[in-house]
């Protein structure tokens, strides 16, 4: 092909290299981009917005964000501190007593340590605790053991069962089968088999885990409160009751700088222990 | 290795030094002690008396859950439908926010460490700390209750996720693709559009739908402060106790977030 006779090369074009996509079947592709954009004409169709109250709500939005300056950290002090001690206390007590819990749970629920039947009972629990949200729960515990943080606590126990023990799980059925059965041809016992041959292997994927659903129990410890849990939660829904917008800046800001303190501190332990 | 010698003289294994030992038992003394301390001050705070007819309350609860009333699942499909709605674009909205969020957050890509990343991550930290709900509830004052709140709430608490998980992603590819483009001289643009983004691609689909299916989730109790979705009915139902509605909305929640679940990992599966 010389390069002064270059009208449009119809063969070059298709021999043109393009990177594969991500969904190789066309039909496939196109089926889910079609789908995708029916689905978002429906979806956006049936959206039902006051488009008059949001523009209203522009003003209103300003004056409430002007509600919020300067935060103030003051006048509520007790109140605030007291809903971030429950919080705090909720957090820790619903993250040692779940993990005790999902670890019996986490054995039941892997196939290479337990027998069927239990393993579809463990399998269950988890897919109940996680399937619905804290909140939800919360509403039940609430009803069941009246306001406070102890329905908090129970509530974040249940969830981080769930968590806990799904993933857990997933690490235990992962072994590496040889090393448990070196300790199992030892003689050695079901909890001396399970002490030996199975914990060493998940025990960093059980700190881990932990660090994170401490961190994550006190971000949901935060919206408990909304329905009567417990925790900071209730103090800020307070602050939004009462209209003190400028105490609800200040307990937004605790929580954001404890949430990112967790984070950091739960991320400095899982790269120490991995 | 610790080894302690017996008294005939045999030296016996040991898994820990006689220090380590004290310091891990220590370790654990510590915890069980915060634990006891923290659970004393719950217990301070609650009314021992409801909570010991809490079997009696729950059996109560349960009998009056049951049978439930299935003919009220026909008023719920349209809430169920606004449900997955929110959760669904709130979803892509966060996607368009937190893409390019992610490039210009990750190390690699972003047009200045010192001044854009910083900002990138601050943003990417906000939107993470603040529960969906509290954004719904500050949302709802100002937007008015209604389905806009709920996706406005679900979009600001996914973008610091998708934003946090796209941009480790991106930290994480390989570095030769990008340097054999530029040896072609490929543009900033080119480079990051043949040579990043296929790299980070199934990364970004496995985090958007795995985002999606917490959403629905979420999206489930948005209604508890107004925003639209199942939880108006779920509140609805509670306040005038009408529990056996209450079933109905809880059986409804748990096939859609197990449906969503299972959608979401076989999307998760085909891709990784």
């Amino acid at each position: 092909m010389s390069l002064s006779a270059a009208p449009f090369d119809a063969a070059a074009a298709a021999r043109a290299w393009r990177p594969p996509p991500l969904i190789a079947n066309p039909w496939l592709r196109w089926g889910v981009y079609l789908g995708a954009l029916v689905y978002a004409l429906v979806g956006i169709g049936t959206v039902e917005v006051n488009w008059t109250r949001a523009a209203e709500g522009l003003e209103r939005g300003a004056r409430f964000l002007a509600g919020f300056f300067p935060p103030d950290f003051v006048t509520k002090r007790e109140d605030i501190l007291e809903g971030l001690l429950e919080s705090l206390t909720m957090t820790v007590v619903s993250t040692a007593i779940g993990i005790a819990l999902s670890i019996p749970v986490a054995l039941g629920a892997s196939r290479n340590l337990a027998p069927l039947p239990i393993y579809l009972f463990c399998r269950g629990v988890i897919a109940v605790s996680r399937s619905f949200q804290e909140v939800i729960i919360a509403i039940v515990f609430v009803a069941m053991v009246g306001f406070g943080p102890l329905a908090g606590m129970l509530t974040l126990a249940f969830a981080t069962i769930g968590f806990m023990a799904k993933l857990l799980a997933e690490d235990i059925e992962d072994i590496e089968r040889s090393e448990a059965e070196a300790v199992r041809a030892t003689g050695a016992g079901w909890f001396s088999w399970i002490a030996w041959g199975v914990l060493p292997q998940v025990k960093p994927r059980l700190i881990g885990l932990s660090a994170y659903r401490l961190d994550i129990n006190f971000r949901e410890s935060a919206v408990l409160g909304l329905v009567g849990a417990g925790g900071i939660g209730d103090t800020l829904n307070t602050a939004f009751d009462r209209y003190e917008f400028d105490t609800a800046a200040a307990i937004l800001l605790v929580i954001i700088a404890i949430v990112l303190a967790c984070e950091y501190a739960s991320g400095w332990l899982r790269r120490w222990v991995q | 290795m610790p080894i302690s010698t017996a008294p005939d003289g045999t030296p016996l294994w040991r898994r820990r030094t006689p220090r380590a030992d004290l310091l891990v038992w220590f370790g654990w003394l510590c915890g069980v002690a915060l634990a006891v301390a923290c659970f004393q001050f719950i217990s301070e705070r609650t009314i021992w008396a409801f909570v010991w007819d809490a079997p009696q309350q729950g059996a109560d609860l349960v009998g009056r859950m049951f049978p439930p009333r299935w003919d009220y699942a026909n008023q719920l499909w349209k809430p169920l439908w606004d449900t997955i709605n929110i959760a669904t674009l709130g979803t892509a909205l966060a996607v368009a926010i937190g893409a390019p969020l992610a490039f210009l957050a990750a190390h690699n890509t972003t047009p200045s460490v010192a001044l854009v990343r910083p900002l990138a991550l601050v943003v990417i930290v906000a939107s993470r700390s603040i529960n969906s709900l509290i954004w719904a509830l500050v949302l709802v004052i100002i937007l008015g209750p209604g389905e806009l709140a709920g996706i406005l709430a679900i979009a600001l608490r996914s973008i610091g996720f998708i934003a946090k998980l796209l941009y480790e992603a991106i930290e994480e590819i390989d570095p030769t693709q990008v340097e054999a483009l530029t040896a072609t001289g490929a543009s900033g643009a080119q480079v990051l559009t043949w040579g990043i983004v296929p790299q980070v691609m199934p990364a970004f689909a496995g985090i958007t739908v795995f985002r999606w299916d917490i959403n629905i989730r979420e999206a489930t109790v948005l209604g508890l402060v107004g925003a639209g979705g199942i939880g108006m009915q779920l509140e609805a139902s509670i306040n005038t106790l009408a529990w056996p509605q209450v079933t109905v909305i809880f059986v409804l929640i748990l096939a859609t977030v197990l449906a969503s679940e299972w959608l979401s990992a076989r999307v998760r599966h085909r891709i990784i």
